[in-house]
């Protein structure tokens, strides 16, 4: 349906993308007890640290091998080798997990073999999984890092099951993808639980980045899932991942332990969480309990009361690939037309957009996009605070990163409750942005009529928007 | 690159640094920098030292050429505020893919800086260097050279690799960029005897506006401020400046130094943090610029505005003092603020536990221990977990920091307070003193910690930790309740050795003294820090009337 495009300039402005390293790091700690450390100069860690503390408001592990000029001239063996025995003395982590960098990829270090000499020289390190994930600056995004770190993490530390071990038929491995919030890992949970299923998240965030508060404090991540949890999902029954960055490792799974997976592409939305419901109903053959059935029925009430507001909003949404696709799906799916879609890079599932054209920019490609297409809503992370400042267009901030807001942690937007609130809440933004800033008064009557002329939501501009 | 390597070689012959000075030439040629350590190090890097130094030029555009992580993963983090301009705030990056790894990225960022002058014409683009291209060897010099020269803008090349060194190498080469390429290449419209820069002072928050109208009032002109709410023109004009204040000396101290020896513009170290300070840094900027052939006068209406500034302030803070006795401050912060608050803080009456000196010159020692006394516990290196257990311990009541180590507070329950660069108000001058007095007081005063504090129902109480500390602190004031004589009299007056207030009282009513002079003599108080304290406790004693007790002893 949609058409992705790139466009042709040199100089990215206000950019939307973010980089691949601190995606797989962020993955990383969704483990227990982990260290993440990038292989790169000290600001590729610090710039991360920072971002990821402005969002969550929390205490982030994160780790530097500082590497200076002359290690970047020689190789960074002798780095690599400091900052692992480092973090083991210092730290003691459960896990380390590595991501190189633009600095260490131009370079050409070989971590893999790296990782092996070190593991040579300092044997003390032999029960501390080392795990390394080429995550080059200069290519793919930030849930690309996401993806490959999982999918990683899945090849390294995920166990065939013993032969003769029967599979737990309660057990789930759940696979989520990056643009899920610790809260909707939380809600997930919750649903799993209530079909009497025992899920297994990889990564977990919700049990490290949720915002609680620690007896001691510890310098590794906090909560998450531990590596021998890890190490046994190869037992469980199912695999559910969520969002299609999440295929490559569900399928890692599957390869290494023979657990079949079904992908879910996005669990925003009525339909999406019906076949989500149905599928927990079927693989654990219980009904849907009655909590579900209400919050089925108070999602479609929402959706009744929120159309007015919704229903032919011109929505310019910027946010990476699945996230896109989910929000941007169920917004379609409510009446409004994506008018501009922006993304950050390359997926499957951009084609699938309900949209003419989806361009893998920045924000100043969006922002032009919503001024000459007249959008009526802005959708994504919080550096398109200015963009919507210029507009004079309501701002609806999600993913990653929102640091002029609390409570990114757990924005919900997964299960019929999750839809529901994020219905709620653009209706309501929709609706104070009329009273504040669209009463109908007797001067402006005659004006806004005359702008509605030229291409102004006319009915021709209308359908075009939503042909798709 | 060698000739970045020799403007970091100049950078570390710094001759304006004392430190520097005094160094033998083998140690010099090491430079400052100590080497980072793999796995331990934190902190940003020098491309992040200098889009801090320079980004606060709000009319520029700032360009990062490297690879998406560099401008991706850290732009519009910084709140320094405009006047005005507002493309400072805009991100601009090559963001390098793989072919421009593979085939270099200059034609890229020769494009880049084209499309931005004809999208949005700013009166400069600053070139920042970053690791990627310094490695694959794009020359961003020439680059920067060519564009200046075609299309006939002025494109600045800010060398500045991460791997260079850390953060505050990055503020000084962009302090040799602006030296090299800017500073002195334009003229300003008019110039006045009271033409002043400021250096290395960013207006976060706006703080600068919270001095600028005692400035204005005194008919003091920045010229030119580098960085904050700064236009490009200014700074290229900032060379006809009378005299300057450097407010970051750590940042930008070359600057300074080499704008004296080019241009004859003298200057001074000083800060605005702090009532003492402010007071302090609006003296010489009077008299430099008095020096320099200003009106005599200017001294007399500097003393004016400072003497009605610091009575409104002092009488503002001293509200505040019944509120916050016996209250305790921890204080991690670097270089000068690790001193330039304390003397409020102090004369609010709060007692400072400690403070950390990582970020500190010798001189900056000296000072704390002038403020709090030989024994000032000055903290060079506090984990986390230390700092952690000293305030679930209770040692302290208030921990004021800069954003990254707020959850080491938050996450024990304790009130803590943003003096870094993240915060959302502004602490500066002689109403910046106060609003901190009152920030603080909000904090502490807060009724949330309290249900906080307690644990769960469910909890055993004796294992919280937090219990037990509040539990000493209920016993202390227990004791003070059984003996409040005793315990009063055995209050440790100040920071310093041994003095309590009992000594201290008994010397002044026995010998009838009058003066902090002769109560030193007297008693083994020494030291500036008590001599505050001791004229505090002066005007609280009636000479006239010893107690009778003593007048039997007697």
């Amino acid at each position: 349906m949609a058409i992705v495009t790139t466009p042709k300039k040199a100089c990215a402005v206000n950019p939307l993308k973010m980089s691949q390293p601190i995606g797989g790091a962020f993955a990383f700690m969704g483990l227990r007890g982990a260290m993440p450390l990038l292989h790169g100069s000290q600001g590729c860690t610090s710039f991360g640290l920072t971002l990821f503390v402005r969002h969550f408001k929390e205490a982030v592990p994160l780790q530097t091998t500082a590497m200076s000029e002359v290690a970047t001239v020689l190789g960074g063996y002798e780095n690599v080798e400091q900052a692992i025995l480092n973090i083991y003395n210092r730290a003691k982590p459960e896990i380390i997990g590595i991501c190189s960098t633009g600095v260490t990829e131009t370079n050409g270090d070989d971590v893999d073999g790296y990782i092996k000499l070190i593991r040579e020289q300092h044997p003390q390190l032999a029960k501390c999984p080392l795990v390394f994930v080429s995550t080059p600056d200069f290519k793919d995004a930030f849930q690309d890092g996401w993806e490959k770190t999982v999918a990683c993490m899945v090849e390294v530390l995920v166990g065939a099951p013993p032969v003769g071990v029967e599979r737990d038929p309660a057990r789930v491995n759940v696979l989520p993808g990056c643009h899920l919030t610790p809260g909707d890992l939380d809600e997930l949970r919750t649903i799993l639980e209530d079909f009497g299923l025992k899920p297994s998240f990889l990564p977990d965030l919700a049990g490290s980045l949720d915002g609680h508060i620690p007896g001691e404090f510890t310098p590794t991540t906090i909560g998450g899932i531990g590596v021998d949890e890890v190490a046994g999902m190869g037992r469980s029954s199912w695999t559910i991942a969520i969002g299609e960055q999440m295929r490559r490792a569900a399928e890692a799974i599957q390869a290494k332990a023979g657990v079949p997976f079904r992908l879910f592409e996005r669990l925003c939305g009525l339909i999406p969480n019906d076949e989500f419901i149905a599928f927990l109903s079927d693989i654990s053959g219980r009904p849907v309990p009655a909590k579900y059935r209400r919050q089925r029925g108070q999602l479609s009430d929402a959706m009744l009361d929120a159309h007015f507001h919704v229903g032919g909003r011109k929505l310019a949404i910027g946010a990476e690939p699945d996230l896109l696709f989910d929000l941007s799906s169920m917004l379609h799916e409510m009446g409004a037309q994506v008018t501009a879609a922006v993304t950050t890079t390359q997926s499957p599932v951009l084609e699938r957009i309900g949209t003419n054209e989806v361009l893998i920019g920045d924000l100043e490609d969006l922002e032009e996009l919503a001024r000459t297409r007249n959008c009526d809503l802005l959708i994504t992370h919080s550096h398109g605070r200015q963009a919507a400042a210029r507009l004079k267009i309501p701002f609806y901030r999600t993913g990653f990163p929102m640091f002029d807001r609390i409570g990114a942690g757990h924005q919900l937007s997964v299960g019929y409750r999750g839809t529901r609130d994020v219905i709620f809440s653009i209706a309501n933004l929709v609706i104070a942005d009329r009273e504040e800033n669209h009463q109908p008064a007797p001067d402006s009557w005659r004006t806004s009529r005359r702008s509605l002329k030229p291409g102004r939501r006319s009915f021709v501009d209308a359908t075009e928007g939503s042909m798709a | 690159m060698s000739s970045l390597s020799a403007t970091i070689q100049k950078i570390f012959n710094e001759p304006g640094c004392a430190k520097n000075a005094n160094k033998s030439d083998a140690e010099r040629n090491k430079g400052c920098a100590k080497q980072l350590q793999p796995g331990g190090a934190a902190g940003g890097c020098a491309f992040d030292g200098a889009k801090i130094a320079l980004q606060p030029f709000t009319d520029v555009a700032h360009l990062v050429h490297g690879p998406i992580a560099c401008e991706g993963n850290s732009w519009d983090n910084r709140g320094a505020a405009s006047s005005g301009a507002s493309i400072w705030r805009t991100g601009f990056t090559t963001d390098m893919n793989e072919t421009d790894i593979v085939f270099g990225g200059e034609k890229r960022l020769y494009k880049a800086i084209k499309e931005i002058i004809k999208k949005y014409n700013p009166p400069a683009i600053f070139v920042y260097q970053t690791c990627v291209p310094a490695m694959i060897g794009d020359d961003i010099n020439a680059v920067c050279k060519a564009a200046s020269q075609k299309l006939g803008k002025p494109v600045i090349p800010i060398n500045s690799p991460g791997f260079v060194g850390p953060k505050n190498l990055g503020n000084k080469l962009a302090g040799e960029a602006l030296l090299e390429h800017v500073i002195g290449t334009e003229e300003p419209d008019y110039t006045t005897p009271y033409d002043i820069n400021l250096i290395g002072e960013y207006n976060l928050c706006g703080e600068l506006w919270q001095v600028k109208p005692l400035l204005d009032e005194l008919g003091i002109r920045i010229l030119s401020c580098l960085s904050g709410d700064g236009k490009y023109r200014e700074v290229a004009s900032s060379h006809r400046a009378r005299a300057a204040m450097i407010v970051c000396s750590k940042a930008m101290i070359n600057v300074a130094r080499k704008m004296e020896g080019r241009y004859g513009i003298p200057f001074f170290e000083g800060s605005f943090y702090g009532i003492q300070d402010s007071s302090d840094s609006l003296r010489q900027i009077a008299r430099l610029l008095v020096e320099r052939g200003a009106p005599c006068e200017l001294i007399e209406r500097t003393e004016a505005v400072i003497a009605r500034e610091e009575a409104r302030a002092w009488a503002t803070i001293e509200l505040y003092k019944p509120r916050f006795a016996g209250k305790r401050a921890l204080l991690i912060t670097g270089g000068v603020k690790s001193w330039s608050v304390v003397a409020a803080l102090q004369e609010a009456g709060l007692e400072l536990v400690g403070t950390s000196v990582k970020k500190s010159t010798k001189q900056d020692k000296e000072r704390i221990k002038e403020l709090m006394g030989q024994d000032a516990l000055m903290i060079e290196d506090m984990t986390p977990r230390e700092i952690y257990k000293m305030l679930k311990d209770a040692k302290a009541d208030i921990m004021l920091s800069g954003g990254k180590s707020q959850f080491v507070a938050l996450k024990a329950a304790m009130p803590w307070l943003d003096i870094n660069q993240e915060r959302c108000h502004a602490y500066m001058g002689y109403i910046g003193m106060v609003k901190l007095v009152e920030e603080i007081d909000k904090a502490l005063f807060n009724p949330m910690w309290e249900q906080l504090r307690r644990p769960a129902p469910w909890e055993e109480v004796a294992k919280n930790r937090q219990t037990n500390g509040m539990a000493q602190i209920d016993v202390q004031a227990v004791d003070v309740a059984a003996d409040p004589e005793t315990t009063r009299r055995a209050k440790k007056v100040c920071f310093c050795k041994e003095v309590d207030l009992g000594t201290l009282e008994d010397a002044i009513r026995s010998h009838g003294l009058t003066s902090a002079e002769a109560v030193r003599q007297h008693t083994s108080a020494f030291g500036g820090c008590c001599k505050r304290r001791i004229e505090d406790i002066l005007t609280k004693i009636p000479v006239s009337s010893p107690p009778a007790m003593l007048q039997a002893a007697e």
